[in-house]
């Protein structure tokens, strides 16, 4: 079992989730209630991530992030530091990729908010954050919940993006993934076998805490709202 | 908050999206009802009173209190206004108890002293005993009653009611206008009430006004605009079907009166001075002011505002009966409500000719649209 690895992992997805799923709760939230021109492509756009290989992302940022490119020059300059074969690019491009993950089911939340329940809030004296607050986060509390598991567990498994960002420096970018792909390369199905296994027990965990959650919670609030 | 209560003046346009022109006054102490069918900006309207929608241009004037004004670009928002709203389906907080969704509305009062206001309005709203329970585990009418408490805890400037009454039931829609009915005493505010219902517009309103695709067709006091409709449109959404053409063949100043010429039949209609003899009108009459029973018993000796009629269909509905009845020398048909057991009474079926008088003072001319 290679513990650098996974705890590299578990830094990584703590540090997407909490980059994360703050910016999906704000723009979930403005997906939700307005409307504007052009609205569909940039949901489309957001969904892109889902359906593009991730090999195909980990390409185009590393070749955007590079230090051949303008933008990576720029970066550099401004961070003191590279992005590509940094743990901070791995953070970027983990965050990029699990975009659809986040505000996906953030927005649905916000969306089964009823207007009627916000217009009474603003009718009630209550400031716009003092209605986020006290009234649709604690609705929409599933849906961020569905959206923080799902994005840490994909952080946890990701392996095209991260190989192609990252590379596979030991401590610095070389997760569970890219560490399960090595043991298998050097025929150490053992090592290979018990971190998979961890991985899938992660897994299953996750998505039958989130099912159940989701369920008690969105139950409550389903029958508040009716 | 000090209640220093005034009127409401509102005067909205709008073009964009849903069209809106509406120019109107709710008092202090009086039950506005905005009547209209769905889809007329009823809603809309509201939400523009409340700030929670900004109209196009126009002004929203609350006593010497400028809420909007296109002019001067002022824009309060909702809790800038300070106002009483009940939406459609009550917008209760579903995360919160009754009692805490009345405390959430009052925040203009000290902390200390929230939870004991807020026990008191559900008191007064005759929601006794359920302060802890979350709305889902409340009836559609104690829904209600924790929302109507919710928007009057905050002892607010205006109260808006959007269609309160469409969410519950029957029953508890019966009790809820008595409820509101024996308030309405108490409030010294403008109160203004969204309805597509004008029974509830007749039972709990002083004045309405009636919009149509955003249009303000007539406002003035339920029975007067059901009386007098201005034209066809306002008489076809107050609901009234007798509806007929004729001509004018007199005008008697002196007893108000100016006399229609309705096929054979000659017609005393309620005075209009600008019409020219032989001037074609069309004319309208409740059903309040057709007949039945005086013809029969023979106490009708005049010769004018009788139809004889012979009675195409009947129709049951509950306790009462619709008519349809085709007028003597007329093409139109002549539409009557009358209780289920005085129909049976008076043996009118299918077939039968008899003949109707029609109320003077309620047979009123529209204007030339």
């Amino acid at each position: 079992m290679d513990w650098q690895a996974l705890l590299l992992s578990i830094k990584l997805s703590c540090v997407t989730v909490l980059v994360l799923i703050p910016c999906a709760i704000w723009a979930g939230r403005f997906l939700a209630y307005r409307q504007f021109r052009g609205k569909s492509w940039l949901e489309a756009l957001i969904m892109v991530p889902l359906v593009l290989p991730p090999t195909v992302i980990g390409y185009y940022l590393l070749v955007g992030l590079g230090s051949q490119s303008w933008l990576g020059q720029t970066l550099e300059a401004l961070l003191g530091q590279q992005l590509v074969f940094h743990f901070s690019g791995l953070v970027v491009a983990s965050v990029l990729v699990n975009i659809p993950f986040a505000i996906q089911p953030i927005q649905r939340a916000f969306e089964a908010v009823p207007e009627e329940v916000r217009d009474a809030g603003a009718c009630c004296g209550m400031s716009p954050a003092k209605v986020l607050f006290k009234i649709e986060l604690p609705l929409v509390w599933p849906g961020v919940l569905t959206a923080l598991v799902l994005c840490f567990s994909h952080v946890l498994g990701e392996f095209g993006v991260v190989l192609m960002m990252g590379g596979n420096i030991a401590g610095e970018t070389k997760t569970i993934a890219i560490s399960i792909y090595d043991s298998v390369q050097a025929f150490d199905f053992a090592a290979a076998g018990q971190m998979s296994l961890l991985l899938l027990l992660f897994a299953i965990t996750a998505l039958a805490l989130t099912t159940s959650l989701s369920r008690r919670l969105g139950g409550v609030s389903v029958s508040r709202r009716r | 908050m000090s209640q220093d209560v005034a009127d409401l003046s509102c005067k909205i346009y709008q073009q964009e999206g849903i069209a809106l022109d509406a120019e109107f006054v709710c008092r202090a102490g009086e039950v506005l009802a905005v009547v209209g069918p769905s889809g007329g900006g009823k809603s809309t309207l509201m939400r523009m009173i409340a700030g929670l929608t900004k109209p196009e241009s126009g002004e929203i004037r609350y006593g010497d209190s400028v809420w909007f004004s296109s002019e001067s670009g002022r824009y309060l928002t909702p809790q800038q206004r300070h106002l009483g709203y009940v939406p459609q389906h009550f917008g209760l907080f579903p995360n919160m108890t009754a009692l805490a969704n009345v405390v959430a509305a009052l925040d203009h009062i000290p902390k200390a002293e929230r939870v004991a206001r807020a026990k008191d309005w559900l008191e007064r709203v005759n929601l006794h005993g359920l302060p802890d329970r979350l709305p889902a585990n409340l009836s559609g009418g104690q829904r209600q009653r924790v929302a109507l408490a919710r928007a009057l805890a905050r002892e607010p400037r205006v109260l808006l009611l959007d269609e309160p009454f469409s969410a519950v039931d029957r029953e508890t829609r019966e009790r809820l206008y008595l409820e509101l009915a024996r308030l309405k005493e108490q409030l010294a505010i403008p109160v203004i009430m969204v309805t597509h219902d004008l029974n509830e517009a007749l039972l709990l309103a002083d004045r309405m006004i009636l919009i149509s695709q955003g249009t303000l067709l007539q406002q003035g006091s339920p029975r007067e605009v059901l009386s007098r409709p201005r034209n066809e449109a306002v008489a076809k959404q107050m609901g009234l079907r007798n509806l007929f053409d004729a001509h004018v063949v007199a005008q008697e100043a002196e007893r108000q009166i100016t006399w229609l010429k309705f096929g054979e039949h000659l017609i005393a209609g309620n005075y209009r001075e600008e019409l020219d003899i032989g001037a074609k009108v069309r004319w309208v009459i409740p059903n309040q002011g057709v007949r039945f029973n005086s013809i029969t018993k023979g106490r009708l000796c005049r010769s004018f505002n009788k139809l004889s009629i012979t009675i195409e269909s009947c129709l049951s509905m509950g306790e009462t009966m619709r008519i349809l009845a085709s007028i003597k020398g007329v093409k139109h048909h002549l539409n009557a409500e009358v209780p289920l057991h005085f129909a049976q009474k008076m043996g009118l079926a299918p077939g039968v000719e008899t003949e109707v008088a029609l109320k003077s003072e309620l047979i009123h001319i529209l204007e030339n649209d």
